[in-house]
């Protein structure tokens, strides 16, 4: 099953792998993936519902004219998701563990959690701007997903101070203990930087990982 | 896009800034033609007369700016920009500096001063002022318009962040950025667009492109404050700039020193490119 929620002009689709009472899990893809058909093994044992949203430009969502993609957006598109759900507990894998840890510091009081897992865009563009370059598409490729956020999401900046200052939002204003797992066996220079803050736990088991948050309040 | 002068004149490319639209050159850019130029501005995307896009990113403005710069043609062509598009005509000459002969930026240089020293938890709490102001906007945004107004309301309300500009240039600005419907006028910048915000953007990454800018520069600073400067002051940017930076500093203009200013800093503009 599943729903479309508007984010200013584009269609997110917001597919819900399996029903439940209580608290979502929100499943955040990887760059240039989509959502998965099933609950994967490692959210299985979630008590509650699972959720998968398609990013803009990725799986069925909207596909934009003219790219402009920054991971900030697409915090915005799993805002729209969490505005949907109200609470949730996010895995993200690469490219949607970092727009996760986003969330869990713009939203905290409603993200219960955030799993960081490995996967496709992790890195980003690096901690500092490299030599400039305008960003073009592959003009062999066709999306989705859109060709464009290859280009621009494997180019963004990620400074680790700017990553830190997000979960500094998140420990402060959730009321968790511990709201960030770490649970990516690759590290960026954001990521080490997540990793070495207070209140955040590494694991390399992601299912135990999202255990630990089943009974946060 | 909007063309000033003569087409057989050798071309130059003009950036607005943000918030602004090529219509804002409106009395600066025929100055610059009168000079025997070609002045070539577009509106960027979402904002003038330019479609209102899905998305938009400093990557998306370059695309976009190097799509007007190719759409000209391909020989070197001095580059002239206020305030955002300082700054895309600045990272535009450092990308492509085999197609940019002069760089002009008007009050389009930032400043390097770290933010103001506060606390982290102060810190903590303005950015989380600042998210949720912004993730509010997004969720509201959709099948949302700018407010209609009367003509002179779109320009009292334009006022407020240009208070240093004469009533009669607010009210042209309205009939050229804003549409008028039953309803009254609306601006016809994308509603989604905001001022303020937060990203990991540094100041510090465009002064950096300044030292090894080949080409030469001819800086403009207004340092008369105002709600849309940015405050930068010479001693601030002596540091960064390339050998033979020319600069001209106005102490009693603000950030729109083209507008303030249209002779003079046209004037100053055609001798540096004489």
């Amino acid at each position: 099953m599943t729903e479309t929620l508007r984010h200013n002009q584009v269609d997110l689709v917001l597919h819900e792998l399996r029903g439940g009472e209580g608290r979502a899990l929100l499943l955040l893809h990887g760059l240039g993936e989509r959502s998965p058909h099933a609950v994967p093994a490692e959210a299985d044992g979630w008590p509650g519902p699972v959720v998968a949203l398609d990013f803009t430009g990725h799986g069925r969502s909207t596909v934009p004219r003219g790219g402009g993609y920054t991971a900030e957006v697409l915090m915005a598109d799993a805002d729209t998701a969490l505005a949907h759900l109200g609470q949730a507990t996010v895995l993200g894998r690469g490219l949607g563990g970092y727009v996760a840890l986003l969330l869990a510091g713009a939203r905290a009081a409603d993200v219960r959690g955030v799993v960081i897992a490995d996967g496709p865009g992790l890195a980003g563009g690096g901690a500092m701007p490299g030599s400039p370059a305008i960003l073009f598409p592959d003009p062999r490729a066709s999306g989705p997903p859109d060709p464009f956020a290859f280009a621009e999401l494997t180019s963004d900046v990620r400074p680790p101070d700017y990553a830190s200052s997000f979960v500094r939002q998140a420990t402060h204003l959730s009321g968790l203990a511990e709201p960030i797992t770490v649970a990516a066996h690759v590290r960026p220079e954001w990521l080490q930087a997540v990793a070495a803050e207070p209140g955040v736990r590494e694991t390399s088991d992601v299912a135990a990982a999202l255990a630990f948050y089943e009974s946060v309040a | 896009m909007v063309e000033w002068g003569d087409e057989g004149d050798p071309p130059l490319l003009l950036a607005h800034g943000g918030f602004d639209f090529a219509g804002t050159f409106d009395v600066f850019a025929p100055m610059l033609a009168a000079g025997g130029w070609r002045v070539v501005a577009w509106d960027q995307r979402g904002h003038g007369d330019s479609e209102h896009s899905e998305l938009y990113a400093w990557s998306a403005d370059m695309r976009d700016a190097l799509a007007v710069l190719d759409s000209i043609g391909p020989e070197p062509m001095p580059f002239i920009g206020h305030s955002k598009g300082g700054g895309i005509t600045l990272q535009l000459a450092d990308t492509v500096p085999h197609r940019v002969s002069h760089v002009v930026s008007i009050d389009g240089l930032p400043s390097p001063r770290p933010r103001p020293d506060v606390s982290d938890h102060e810190r903590t709490r303005l950015l989380d002022t600042e998210l949720a102001d912004w993730l509010a906007h997004r969720r509201r945004a959709a099948g949302h318009q700018r407010r209609p107004g009367t003509l002179d309301e779109l320009a009292a309300r334009r006022g407020r962040m240009n208070p240093r500009m004469a009533a009669e240039w607010l009210r042209y600005l309205v009939t050229r950025g804003a549409r008028l419907d039953a309803e009254g006028w609306r601006w016809k910048i994308d509603p989604i667009m905001r001022f303020g915000g937060f990203g990991p953007h540094r100041p510090q990454w465009t002064l950096d492109r300044l030292p090894g800018l080949a080409p030469p520069l001819l800086a403009f600073l207004g340092l008369a404050a105002e709600p849309m400067g940015w405050g930068t002051t010479q001693g601030e940017l002596d540091p960064y700039l390339p050998p033979g930076a020319q600069m001209e500093v106005y102490d009693d203009v603000g950030h729109f020193v083209h507008v303030e200013r249209p002779r003079q800093v046209a004037d100053r503009i055609l001798e540096f490119l004489a």
